[in-house]
């Protein structure tokens, strides 16, 4: 068996190992609930436009997306736009700030006063943590009363915002377990665990104006729009790259036809 | 008569030839450059490594035009090219995902030159050239890294500038120096832009013509280690040998074929590559008061990043690390075998190389964890191995076994 | 060693084959590179139009506004500046508007714009790009007896009437440039989008 061969086979295989495991570099294993966010769900990303203009634009900006990229991404009218997303009053090629007053760089003066850390710019928000990671908080908030806020959440313990959604979501409260929240662990409704102690579990006290899948989808939405947000190109990436790879074969296909003449001369 | 020169072609090319040696440079080094008919797998990494450097330069060329080297607006300009220049996201990931397949094209290219003994005599300027474009590529991927001002940017950079600070005397100073000011910061960006986009490609360039310069001095060498200059028919030609051009360059452009095909499905479908091409924390812009909770270098790097945490000691870290790449130039040296090609040698070099593989590739899958104890000392071991593969050649290679190398190439089909 | 004879042919085929793929892939490869070139959506987000209002322009009297780096100048025409254009048809370059380069079709009229009263005007000279000072009052001047208002360029002397033809003699060889623009209501007009071309 030589040296070749042994690699020949060997490659594919380290190949198809790096491909397969997505978080080779992260941090720990950490168990998030699956989001189903679908970027190519054009629906889906505009009522997360609208979700997220309507619950998170008052305190966060995205401020690498433009209005108008918005606008003919998600195949929206400026009209559409300016009625349904833009409360900021920015014109239509602007970029999207929030609409907390203006502060320095990243921080909005006096933000840190109202909720200890300044609300995060969100544009690359899902490209850092993961859509995963963004839908299991979305769903982990519970009651605290320890908290300024009242609120924390299992996913990012001490988080200082708020539930937006509580409203939509109702109210569950953590029960307590002997797995100490330890950070990254997501919420499961009760109906859900099956009593497996997987991670956290909640108790629904307080019915929000959704049922628990109406919310879910709520979450999903909000996340696949933050998703895009991260990656605008996305939508497009993939389209051109079935193209790209079948030319790339048609001419590795005439270029092998080409070796293959001139080399029936080598013997 | 002075500066006349007889040239047999005509016409503007004949115009040319009067004045600049074209048609005599295409024959010797494409059209007459007579290389061994027996080139496997291996042989496509040289020119595939030559299209990776066209390909960096282009996109790094449009990556300038719009990218701004500034601790203020570095982070932003890169979204910026993601988001507002047209087709910018795509030329991003053009050269972020090929320095990647740059480096994994290189790793195989090298592999290929340890099996097939093509540093022997007198190939050993052609290696050792070719280990400086290895040093010089990664000092470019280096300094290329820190130019988006991401979370890992900045720390990567204040990591591995920190390493200098481990020899002794001048390490503070040395730091300072490097960085321009007391941490990575806006006077960094800003020379390692300059480094990164004019003086390391010149660099690169000059040496990548002279790699290729020393081995057309000398030939090329074969997966047998045959030298096929030995054996020429009645016109002087090697016998075991078939002109560069049309033979290796419709070969190469099959090769390049299936190779964009990979590299297309990466850009297209898998651009961060699970987080080992563009790390996820890079997507956070550079924050000195928040360290991120787990600093890995790039996946190129890692094997050596495992060399240096293995090691308790920062400075000894440091030039064990060192040592690693730097041994590499010793290669012709150390290899004490009468034969080049590891077809015709014995177990023990068999045994070497395997055991020298596996602990390169361990070693960089450990450099991305966050590491153990249990960790800390398989990288020890595979360090130690990773050494011993060097250290040991004098003996292992003379003592080996060898088989009788045969007077002509062996061919596969085609 | 015997082998098949060499047939060039087939080699003829597929090397054109693979230029002409390689040559389109090449092509294709270019877009990319060449689009990159193309102003950024920043830019254009910076070039986008411009809403002025209007409402207390008062007779004869002229706005400023930037557009895409550029001064547009808004007038609001008196029905005796309107009476005087068509007396001028002989002293200028291009009376009839007939450079369709230099407005848009809804401005190649007698008064080069979309209604008569309001003149909308990229101010810059196209000679070599200073901008013109406006002098409504149809009396003699240093640079033309026969003055009946309009504008004078101080760089090197080009004349325009008040709708922005140039005048002979001038060193600027067209009129000056109408924008794309359309009005909303009486009070505001949208400089740099036409109406329907939105």
């Amino acid at each position: 068996m030589s040296i070749n061969s042994v690699a020949r086979r060997l490659l594919p295989l380290i190949f198809a190992a790096f491909c397969a495991s997505p978080a080779i570099a992260a941090e720990e294993v950490v168990t998030l609930m699956n989001s189903g966010a679908n970027v190519s769900d054009q629906a889906s990303l505009q009522r997360g436009a609208q979700l997220y203009f309507n619950y998170c634009a008052g305190c966060h900006s995205i401020k690498y997306m433009r209005y108008s990229r918005i606008a003919e991404d998600l195949g929206l009218s400026e009209d559409e736009v300016a009625k349904y997303l833009n409360f900021t009053g920015g014109a239509f090629g602007d970029t999207i700030v929030h609409a907390m007053p203006p502060g320095v760089g990243d921080k909005i003066v006096g933000s840190e006063d109202w909720f200890g850390v300044a609300p995060p710019d969100l544009s690359l928000s899902a490209r850092v943590r993961s859509s995963d990671w963004i839908y299991s908080y979305l769903l982990s908030f519970y009651p605290d009363p320890s908290r300024p806020s009242g609120w924390n959440n299992t996913v990012f313990p001490n988080a200082s915002m708020p539930n937006v959604f509580w409203e939509r979501q109702g109210i569950q409260q953590l029960r307590a377990t002997a797995h100490a929240t330890e950070g990254q662990e997501a919420a499961v409704p009760e109906e859900e665990s099956g009593g497996h102690g997987h991670g956290p579990v909640f108790d629904v006290v307080t019915a929000g104006t959704r049922t628990p899948e109406q919310f879910k989808q709520d979450s999903r939405d909000v996340t696949a729009f933050l998703e895009y947000v991260g990656e605008p190109a996305a939508l497009q990436r993939e389209r051109y790259g079935i193209w790209v790879i079948l030319f790339l074969l048609l001419f590795t296909g005439v270029a092998y036809l080409l070796k293959a003449e001139y080399w029936k001369d080598v013997h | 008569m002075a500066g006349e020169r007889t040239v047999s072609s005509t016409g503007i090319l004949g115009w040319l030839d009067q004045r600049l040696p074209v048609t005599d440079f295409w024959n010797k080094h494409v059209g007459q450059y007579y290389a061994p008919k027996n080139f496997n797998f291996w042989y496509y990494m040289g020119s595939l490594a030559l299209l990776m450097l066209v390909n960096q330069i282009v996109t790094g060329i449009w990556l300038t035009m719009h990218y701004k080297p500034s601790a203020a607006d570095a982070f932003a300009s890169v979204e910026y090219i993601m988001r507002d220049v047209p087709w910018g996201w795509l030329i991003r990931y053009m050269h972020s995902t090929g320095a990647s397949f740059f480096f994994i094209v290189v790793y195989l290219h090298m592999f290929r030159g340890l099996i097939y003994g093509s540093y022997q005599k007198p190939r050993e300027l052609v290696w050792v050239l070719g280990m400086l474009i290895f040093l010089m590529m990664m000092a470019e991927g280096f300094l290329g890294y820190v130019l988006p001002w991401g979370q890992m940017s900045f720390w990567g950079a204040q990591v591995i500038v920190s390493l200098f600070g481990a020899i002794p005397f001048v390490g503070n100073e040395l730091v300072q120096f490097i960085q321009g000011d007391f941490l990575p910061s806006d006077a960094t960006i800003n020379r390692f832009f300059a480094l990164h986009v004019i003086a390391v490609p010149l660099a690169l360039l000059l040496l990548v013509v002279l790699h290729l310069a020393a081995l057309h001095e000398v030939g090329s060498n074969n997966p047998d280690g045959i030298d096929i200059k030995k054996k020429k028919d009645v016109s002087g030609k090697p016998i075991d040998g078939i002109p560069f051009h049309p033979y290796y360059t419709v070969k190469d452009l099959f090769g390049a074929g299936v190779f964009l095909t990979l590299f297309a499905f990466v850009i297209f479908f898998q651009p961060t590559f699970g987080n080992l091409f563009l790390e996820a924390d890079n997507f956070m812009r550079a924050d000195p008061m928040v360290t991120p909770a787990h600093i890995a270098p790039v996946w190129y790097y890692t094997p050596f990043y495992a060399m240096l945490r293995a090691i308790p000691d920062k400075l000894f870290g440091v030039v064990v690390m060192g040592a690693a790449v730097m041994i590499l130039f010793l290669v012709p040296w150390l290899d004490k075998s009468p034969v080049r090609s590891i077809r015709y040698r014995g177990p023990l070099t068999r045994i070497a190389i395997t055991l020298f593989v596996a602990s390169f590739l361990i070693l960089g899958y450990l450099g991305m964890q966050a590491g153990s104890d249990l960790q800390k000392l398989i990288a020890q071991i595979c360090t130690a191995i990773y050494f011993s593969f060097f250290i040991f050649m004098p003996i292992y290679t003379k003592l080996d076994k060898v088989k009788t190398v045969p007077d002509r190439v062996t061919m596969h089909e085609h | 060693m015997a082998a098949e004879p060499v047939n060039h042919g087939r080699r003829r085929f597929l090397t054109a084959s693979t230029v002409v793929v390689g040559g389109v892939g090449g092509v294709f490869a270019a877009v990319p590179f060449l689009s990159a070139w193309l102003p950024s959506a920043r830019a254009v987000a910076a070039g986008a139009p411009v809403s002025l209002d209007i409402s207390k322009l008062a007779v004869g009297e002229q706005l400023v506004v930037a557009w895409r780096g550029a001064p547009v100048f808004v007038v609001r025409r008196s029905p005796e500046m309107l009476s005087v254009l068509s007396g001028e048809t002989d002293r200028l370059k291009d009376p009839e508007s007939a450079n369709t380069a230099q407005q848009p079709a809804f401005a190649q009229n007698e008064y080069r714009s979309l209604k008569p009263d309001l003149l909308v005007l990229v101010g810059s000279c196209t000679h070599l790009g200073c901008s013109p000072k406006l002098h409504p009052k149809a009396q003699p001047e240093v640079w033309d007896d026969q003055w009946k208002g309009g504008y004078y360029c101080p760089c090197h002397n080009s004349r325009f009437d008040l709708a922005g033809r140039v005048y002979n003699q001038s060193p600027a060889p067209t009129n000056l440039v109408v924008p794309p623009y359309r009005f909303e209501g009486d009070a505001r007009v949208i400089i740099g989008e036409s109406e329907g071309a939105a």
